[in-house]
């Protein structure tokens, strides 16, 4: 354990110094990064730091257009729509980012077995993973949501389950390509387990694919959790969440009062596009062809 | 190498592969359908029952016999084409899905026509031309696309071209009240007033399509933009690329005959998921346009916890997409060799 601990320091430096030269390289994922602190801020700090309660409503100051007083406006009620923009950040967060780490674990654990040994354990997996994959996915959470009741729980683990399959897939057709490739036989040869090779020499090459996938997912999990609530699954009003502040604010629209929906949507959005943004510069960081 | 024989056989066993993904869908549906919450029994007796008659409802639908032998009497019942009453329209379920499918396939496939048209010259573009500002650019917008809440961007846009503006219908519907609904022959409108030659029609569904169809087109055009880039990029970095220009193909050549063909693997694996995507999204959108789809069909039966409906609803998209995967793995199959285990 002890030598392998002091090669590792090279390498380490070495991919610290590689985050820095792509960072400089690529303004861009810098500013994904900005955008990330500042969302994970508002998750942290946001309920300590709003102006307003989110729940408190004010029927003498409702729907008024933004002003000083109210950044984003007031909506019907007369709640600040700044505050629940803000609050709502941690909730559409954590319900996100449980869904997709319990993906990833599960469905690198399942694809990694079934392109390694493939056989019948690759059959079965499969067939469960097409089962999944059958379904048009928000509409399979749809149904998951509608069938074990209406709660934030069954939300993350209706969006756990459909986002699974796609690591499982990945993570199987990375390392069913490269299970005999020269590297893993070498590797196998000098006398390293099954599991060892798998873990340590096949599949971290699945690692760059599994970047983009989880920045693409944890956007992805926050629009389908956003898309639930849109349609009355999942949160419930008065909760502020992003999803259904757009549904309400949808009803004034067509009479103008736009601040309603637009400023919820666009938050949503901004989140949505970090994670995305970051997908992409993390695949610059980790993609080994771009190490030089 | 790989004579054609084991390749057919591959091809074959991904055919039959199908029938338990059919069965599995099946299976997931049943127990959506008993894992209501609940007592299916009180749901479906009304709200007015007591006892007795709970008892009777239970009776009716075979809710006290074992299991397993629901599960036949659920799948006999599929045989027959037969997916429960809605209780909020009084009609049979296949019946309504039958009669609202034609809506949303039309948007569907209209928004994904024009997502393609753009997406993939935009990602080969953006990867043969790295680190530019055509690069950063195309990120940003491909990326600026699968942000955009399909929910969101459909009331934004109402909110311009509709409000704002005055050049887009009121988003109620596939066909302003002025127009006569074209003759039934296909259920597209698009296709059927042009079949019959009324172009008047055939332009005012088109006003009416617009406006969804380009709210999903922007959220589907992103993942397959995004995934033809990075495969482009994989394949250009590819030593067999070096190869063929060491050799003195011209660049059309390498990149259209060799990249271009090795990037089209992952580009048509997403197109799988992004139809998926697309049919999710529809939902949304259908529910932001008034479109009388089977998606808004089913949001209307959430909201009255209609479940036949809604179940029937699950299932029918989920046949749906079992032949279009189905249909993707046979073109994979057949473009790329090292995949399955059967060949090796």
């Amino acid at each position: 354990m002890s030598d392998s601990e002091q090669t590792q320091v090279g390498p380490v430096q070495g991919r610290f110094d590689h985050i820095i030269y792509v960072l400089r390289s690529n303004p861009v994922t810098l500013i994904a990064f900005a955008m990330l602190a500042f969302i994970l801020g508002c998750a942290v700090l946001g309920p300590s730091l709003v102006p307003y309660d989110p729940l408190m409503t004010n029927a003498s100051n409702a729907l008024q257009a933004p002003s000083w007083a109210h950044w984003f406006g007031t909506d019907n009620l007369g709640r600040d729509v700044f505050s629940r923009v803000i609050v709502a950040t941690r909730l559409d967060l954590t319900i996100s980012v449980a869904a997709v780490a319990m993906s990833f674990v599960v469905g690198s654990i399942l694809g990694s077995i079934a392109g390694y040994w493939g056989g019948w354990l690759d059959s079965v997996l499969s067939r469960i993973l097409d089962t999944i994959m059958a379904f048009p996915l928000f509409v399979l959470a749809m149904g998951i949501v509608a069938a074990l009741g209406n709660t934030i729980e069954n939300i993350i683990y209706a969006t756990a389950i459909i986002n699974m399959p796609f690591y499982a897939r990945l993570v199987r057709a990375e390392v069913n390509i490269r299970r005999n490739a020269g590297f893993a036989q070498a590797a196998k040869l000098s006398g390293n387990s099954d599991l060892r090779v798998l873990a340590m020499h096949i599949f971290p090459n699945a690692l760059p694919p599994m970047m983009v996938q989880v920045s693409l997912n944890l956007g992805w999990a926050i629009l389908n959790a956003a898309g639930l609530s849109f349609i009355g699954l999942g949160v419930r009003p008065p909760t502020p969440e992003w999803g259904i502040m757009v549904a309400e604010g949808a009803n004034f629209i067509v009479s103008g009062e736009w601040w309603l929906a637009v400023f919820p949507g666009l938050w949503l959005m901004m989140a949505v596009f970090t994670f995305n943004l970051l997908g992409d510069g993390l695949r610059d960081i980790v993609d080994p062809r771009k190490r030089t | 190498m790989l004579s054609k024989a084991p390749r057919l056989r591959a091809i074959l066993l991904r055919v039959a592969q199908a029938v338990p993904v059919v069965f599995g869908v099946i299976v997931i549906s049943f127990l959506l359908t008993r894992a209501l919450p609940g007592d299916p029994a009180v749901y479906f007796a009304g709200v007015m029952a007591d006892e007795k008659s709970i008892e009777e409802t239970r009776v009716a639908l075979g809710l006290d016999k074992p299991m397993l032998q629901q599960f036949f009497i659920y799948v006999g019942d599929l045989a027959h084409g037969d997916l429960g009453q809605s209780v909020s329209t009084g009609r049979a379920v296949a019946t309504d899905l039958a009669k609202r499918l034609p809506a949303s396939l039309e948007l569907t496939l209209s928004a994904l026509l024009l997502a393609i048209a753009i997406a993939v010259p935009l990602g080969v573009l953006a990867a043969t031309r790295p680190g530019t500002w055509v690069d950063h650019l195309c990120r940003v917008v491909v990326t600026a696309g699968v942000s955009l809440p399909t929910f969101f961007t459909g009331i934004l846009l109402i909110y311009i071209f509709y409000y704002l503006l005055g050049i887009a219908p009121s988003p109620l519907g596939r066909l302003d009240f002025i127009y006569l609904e074209p003759e039934h022959i296909t259920g597209f409108y698009l296709i059927d007033a042009a079949l019959v030659g009324d172009w008047e029609t055939w332009f005012g569904a088109l006003k009416q399509l617009m406006l969804p169809a380009i709210t999903l087109a922007l959220f589907t055009l992103a993942p397959i933009a995004r995934m033809t880039r990075a495969a482009m990029l994989t394949a250009l970095s590819a030593e067999f690329i070096r190869t063929a220009r060491a050799a003195g193909l011209s660049s059309k050549r390498v990149l259209y005959g060799y990249a271009f063909r090795n990037a089209l693997l992952p580009v048509v694996t997403t197109l799988g998921m992004v139809f998926s995507f697309a049919l999710g999204a529809n939902v949304l959108v259908e529910k932001v346009f008034a479109w009388p789809g089977i998606g808004s069909y089913a949001v209307e039966a959430l909201v009255v916890s209609d479940y036949a409906a809604v179940q029937g609803f699950v299932l029918a998209m989920a046949l749906l997409f079992v032949t279009l995967n189905l249909v993707i793995d046979l073109l994979y199959a057949v473009i790329d060799p090292r995949i399955g285990f059967v060949s090796r």
